[in-house]
């Protein structure tokens, strides 16, 4: 019997501990979870540990840095933002449990930025059924444009099908009558991806596919070798982007590469090519952001002197811009839900939209329309750097035409953050 | 819970009059856990009640483990993959046909033949070789998934129909209910079975193949055997966790998990199912303890990893401080030094 009082007093413990770590949350006078008078809670699970830890493990320190750079500045009507990072190692199973404990025990406000596409498909329920904002997923899965089914939940980066049409654009103008194939992960990264292609381009010569979990790319670039192509589009993510240029060049194989700006950052597929990293140069990719190293950009400007000043001096590459543009959009939707700030607030004001930032094209939020930043211009590496050329394009994740952007790109705020 | 340590001397009628504390049946254990179980629900908060259902999804795999590690003598690598053939026969026949009995019974019925198909083979193997044979099974999740990625999903997995809970029962209770009547009902039958001549023809097999053999117990029936219910086991927690997670995907059952497994049950006291229990709490609590530890440290950067230093130094103490495994820490033992 002893064992079993054993079983019984550790019942207790574990029962007590819960109680003092549920009590400490609790708000003071609103009724909205995670607003106060003085603060507003904020969540998400990023892969801090993992296969996909490499470069994204920078994202959430990233956003933090510039929160912490708005309460240094008191604050967005008073309340200074909490940013409550859990690792989820992107393990959809870790995601259940850490974006529960996010949403019931520290009764966050909102759910900002949760990066995965597997990872975070298996919550969306949870957050519906508990009623929590679900803002500017990192994925550019077409998952989160379904206002009618998740009314609460809003992408971020352009969806891979608008990425796959301006990329086919790209070659339908400048390689034209040239071999185009097509290598992709096998989800749906690549398969909305190569749908945006060949809706431009038509069926393309050969495709291929990978799973993350196999680090070999040497058949499918043969493959592709063997159908004697000459453009190569890529829906890889850095590591695979790195494998596959690499591996092309050891079995003399010298296609152009036209790859997603997913795995396009030239510090992070460089640093994985090591000595071997001037083979990206004339890659083409696209972008939807400044470029960390257009030291010109004004916005460049604003982040790298948050990043030195609030998290380091970390190495500041596109991911810590990624971080940034993030939070700098959720601060304009705190300012946009303005002082009485409740769940149903913030999302009426993401779905009116209007916001400016970072981004070269606009954001597309709208009553019936949750998918995030509407196109891209193209970029190229040259000496090691990625370079803009060209002018931004837009288009839908239909058969709506790709057409030229000329709004004019808008400089940030003489404080750095955004008014009201 | 039951204890079904080998020291325990089977019972002679002699022994009984001389000894007469003798220890409830089973059911007892399971009845008064059930108990306890259901009222923890209505007294806890909802993320501890996933917690909780968390601790007992993993203790029905522990359970089965500790009984074929522990009693058996056999090592697995392998139970995250049969963790993962349970999930996916979960997810398949539940967006299938959306009978959640229907699919915990497919679930389980896949990893029996699944068990039985790799202890025939652990059966001819010992120590190492059979461990490299698991791990071999524990590593082809992801392969598998991705070959056949028109039923599997490949890397994304596959996401799971479920109803809500019967009434007005929040989702938490129902997950925790479920993953608790699966574990006391593992935990209870495993129970059964090992204190009869099957748990005694495990620990012969373990102890000295050859004196088994003399003494007519069939050496591989009972390895294979041993596998096929541990297997079960590990089947109906890839189930539990299947309904918990809403998904599947291989991601879900990395080879870290098996190794995790095997650490719990000898972190918890190895072939016990109260160390078993220990191990799948752990399991649970140690990662997040860790995790708020490494927040509460302030350094924003080494999050990640210092979480990680920190489960295991954890377990590096535990192991020093009670090389038998938690469960043989006794509170006797203590007041017998004073």
């Amino acid at each position: 019997m002893k064992r079993t009082t054993a079983v019984f007093l550790a019942v207790l413990l574990f029962a007590g501990a819960c109680d003092s770590g549920s009590g400490g949350g609790s708000s003071s006078s609103t009724t909205t979870p995670g607003v106060t008078d003085t603060e507003v809670v904020v969540g998400t699970h990023m892969p801090l540990t993992g296969p996909a830890a490499a470069g994204y493990s920078k994202i959430s320190p990233a956003t933090k840095a510039y929160f912490d750079f708005v309460n240094a500045g008191g604050g967005i009507n008073g309340r200074k933002i909490t940013y409550k990072v859990k690792d989820d190692g992107y393990n959809p199973a870790t995601t259940q449990q850490v974006v529960r404990e996010l949403v019931l025990q520290d009764k966050v406000f909102a759910i900002l930025n949760g990066l995965g596409t597997p990872t975070h498909s298996g919550v969306l329920d949870f957050l519906k059924t508990n009623k929590v904002p679900d803002l500017f997923v990192a994925s550019g899965s077409r998952s989160w444009n379904q206002p009618d089914k998740y009314p609460g939940t809003f992408g971020f980066n352009p969806d891979y099908t608008v990425e796959g049409k301006i990329l086919g654009t790209y070659v339908k103008e400048n390689l034209a009558g040239k071999k185009a194939c097509f290598l992709g992960q096998d989800d749906d990264f690549g398969k909305d991806s190569l749908a945006g292609i060949e809706k431009v381009l038509g069926a393309v010569v050969a495709k291929q596919n990978y799973v993350t979990s196999n680090p070999n790319v040497g058949p499918q670039m043969g493959a592709l070798k063997a159908a004697g192509c000459e453009v190569v589009l890529l829906a890889t993510i850095p590591g695979f982007t790195a494998l596959s240029i690499g591996t092309a060049a050891k079995i003399g194989f010298k296609p152009q590469f036209v790859v997603s700006n997913v795995g396009a950052d030239p510090t992070t597929v460089g640093k994985a090519l090591g000595a071997a990293a001037p083979l990206l140069e004339g890659v083409v990719s696209a972008n939807y952001l400044p470029i960390n190293t257009d030291d010109t950009n004004p916005w460049i400007q604003l982040f790298k002197k948050v990043n030195d000043q609030y998290n380091a001096g970390a190495e500041f590459d596109n991911n810590i811009v990624y971080g940034m543009a993030v939070a700098y959009l959720f601060v304009q939707s705190l300012q946009s839900a303005g002082k009485d700030l409740t769940r149903d607030g913030i999302v009426a004001a993401v779905q009116k939209n209007g916001f400016q930032g970072p981004g070269l094209v606009p954001l597309r939020f709208a009553d019936k329309d949750h998918s995030g930043y509407g196109g891209e211009q193209l970029t190229k590496v040259q000496g090691g750097k990625a370079v803009f050329f060209g002018q931004p394009y837009t288009t839908d994740d239909a058969d709506g035409a790709v057409q030229p952007y000329t709004g004019q790109a808008v400089t940030p705020p003489q404080n750095g953050i955004p008014a009201a | 819970m039951t204890d079904i340590k080998e020291k325990r001397p089977a019972i002679t009628p002699e022994q009984t009059t001389s000894k007469p504390r003798k220890r409830p049946h089973p059911i007892w254990y399971a009845i008064a856990g059930a108990v306890l179980i259901a009222a923890l629900t209505y007294y806890l908060p909802p993320f501890r009640n996933y917690q909780l259902a968390t601790v007992g999804a993993y203790f029905t795999v522990t359970a089965g483990l500790t009984v074929l590690t522990g009693l058996n003598g056999q090592l697995s690598l392998g139970h995250g993959a049969l963790m993962a053939t349970g999930a996916y026969t979960f997810a398949l026949t539940q967006n299938r046909w959306l009978t959640m009995p229907l699919s915990f019974l497919a679930a389980v019925l896949a990893t029996v033949l699944a068990g039985a198909v790799i202890g025939l083979a652990a059966a001819r193997l010992r120590g190492p070789y059979l461990a490299g044979l698991t791990l071999a099974v524990a590593v082809v999740v992801p392969s598998v998934a991705s070959t056949f990625d028109d039923t599997l999903g490949s890397d994304m997995g596959l996401s799971i129909a479920l109803d809500p809970p019967p009434g007005v029962i929040p989702m938490e209770r129902w997950q925790a209910w479920l993953c608790w009547a699966g574990a006391l009902l593992t935990a209870l039958l495993l129970a059964l079975l090992v204190r009869g001549r099957f748990g005694r023809d495990l620990r012969a097999v373990r102890d000295d193949e050859t004196a088994a053999r003399l003494a007519g117990v069939h050496i591989a029936r009972t390895q294979i055997l041993a596998f096929v219910v541990s297997a079960a086991c590990a089947g109906l927690a890839g189930a539990l966790f299947a309904f918990l997670a809403q998904s599947v995907s291989p991601g879900a059952f990395p080879l870290t998990l098996s190794l995790f497994l095997v650490m719990a049950i000898v972190i918890g006291g190895l072939g016990r199912l109260f160390g078993a229990l220990l191990g799948a709490l752990l399991l649970v609590l140690l990662p997040a303890l860790a995790q708020s530890v490494a927040e509460g440290s302030g350094s924003q950067h080494l999050e990640g990893n210092l979480a990680l230093v920190i489960f295991g130094v954890v377990l590096v103490v535990v192991m020093l401080a009670a090389p038998g495994g938690l469960a043989s820490i006794r509170f006797t033992s203590i007041r017998r030094k004073r």
